[in-house]
């Protein structure tokens, strides 16, 4: 059984290349994804704790900053 | 109605999205593998490099799907003035432009033992080739210019221009003599060549494939909106 299935007739390496090109595009594409979002999550929180205590006010004031910030908090 | 596409508003979803749509994802995406590689049978023709079919296929219909919205999103940063139309179409692209490759890549490898070659210049392959180079332009356009109203009618008016591509793919198998087989399947009507049991994990890929464009375009929405915020506190 798990012989057929690895040599699919002769096309196994035809069928699990493609398969394995396929998964492994996604992986690096979404761990790619994932580190350019830490990357400017962290440049956010970076910045907003270089902020003077009146304009982290104002910037704390919109609901996107403050979720953005505890999205921060979970990397 | 605009109103709903702030982004202010999009972000309280587009934030806590990503977690489960994973999920989902690794659930179908494993459902869709079992069913593509172990159950489902093979064609007494092409014996099981059918297999092929189920990355293949998903691939090039979600590819082309993608460059469709990105297309539409660009009329509709032009008629509406709406900028968040652009930041959703400038999301969407890099998962296109690997779906694509993909496309091209499985297709390729597909192609040596039916057809005997790993490329020809037909009008479906050559014409997802040049689908390839309107992403890329419009990914490179992005990142080559600074100024923001420039880039969105730069990458709007390739968007809009590549789309132009999008039914000579479609009709390409119909309207020239290609190497690349017709359409088995014809979304508008009943009609399809392939049997329910291979037709099933096709559906199944085809869903895993749009979740997973779905996490990478929520992902990266997330990024560019994160990014527009960053330049907003260097204003305060």
């Amino acid at each position: 059984m798990i012989n057929e299935i690895i040599s699919m007739n002769g096309y196994g390496a035809y069928v699990w290349s493609a398969f394995s090109f396929t998964l492994s595009s996604f992986t690096i594409l979404y761990f790619v994804t994932k580190l350019q979002l830490s990357k400017e999550q962290k440049r956010f929180a970076s910045k907003f704790g270089s902020l003077n205590f009146e304009k982290a006010r104002v910037a704390r004031s919109q609901n996107i900053n403050r979720e953005i910030l505890s999205n921060t908090s979970n990397i | 109605m605009y109103k709903s596409f702030e982004p202010n508003k999009i972000f309280l979803i587009t934030s806590k999205a990503p977690k489960y749509v994973l999920f989902l994802f690794i659930v179908v995406l494993t459902i869709g593998l079992t069913e593509a590689l172990v159950l489902s049978p093979e064609d007494y023709k092409q014996s099981d490099t059918v297999r092929i079919m189920y990355v293949h296929v998903p691939a090039a219909w979600i590819t082309l799907g993608i460059f469709s919205s990105l297309a539409m999103l660009s009329v509709g940063s032009f008629i509406f003035k709406n900028k968040n139309f652009a930041l959703i179409a400038k999301s969407l692209a890099p998962s296109g432009l690997v779906f694509n490759i993909i496309a091209l890549v499985t297709g390729s490898i597909w192609g040596k033992p039916t057809w005997g070659t790993w490329w020809a210049w037909d009008a479906r392959i050559t014409s997802m080739l040049i689908l390839a180079l309107f992403y890329g332009m419009y990914i490179l356009a992005w990142s080559i210019y600074e100024d923001r109203e420039k880039v969105i009618k730069i990458t709007s008016l390739i968007a809009i221009l590549g789309a132009v591509n999008v039914p000579i793919i479609k009709f390409s198998v119909d309207w020239w003599n290609t190497l690349h087989q017709p359409a088995s399947i014809d979304i508008l009507s009943t009609n399809t060549a392939i049997d329910v049991s291979m037709l099933i994990p096709l559906g199944i890929m085809t869903v895993a494939f749009a979740l997973f464009s779905l996490l990478i375009f929520l992902m990266k929405y997330n990024t560019e909106l994160i990014k527009v915020k960053n330049k907003g506190l260097d204003r305060l």
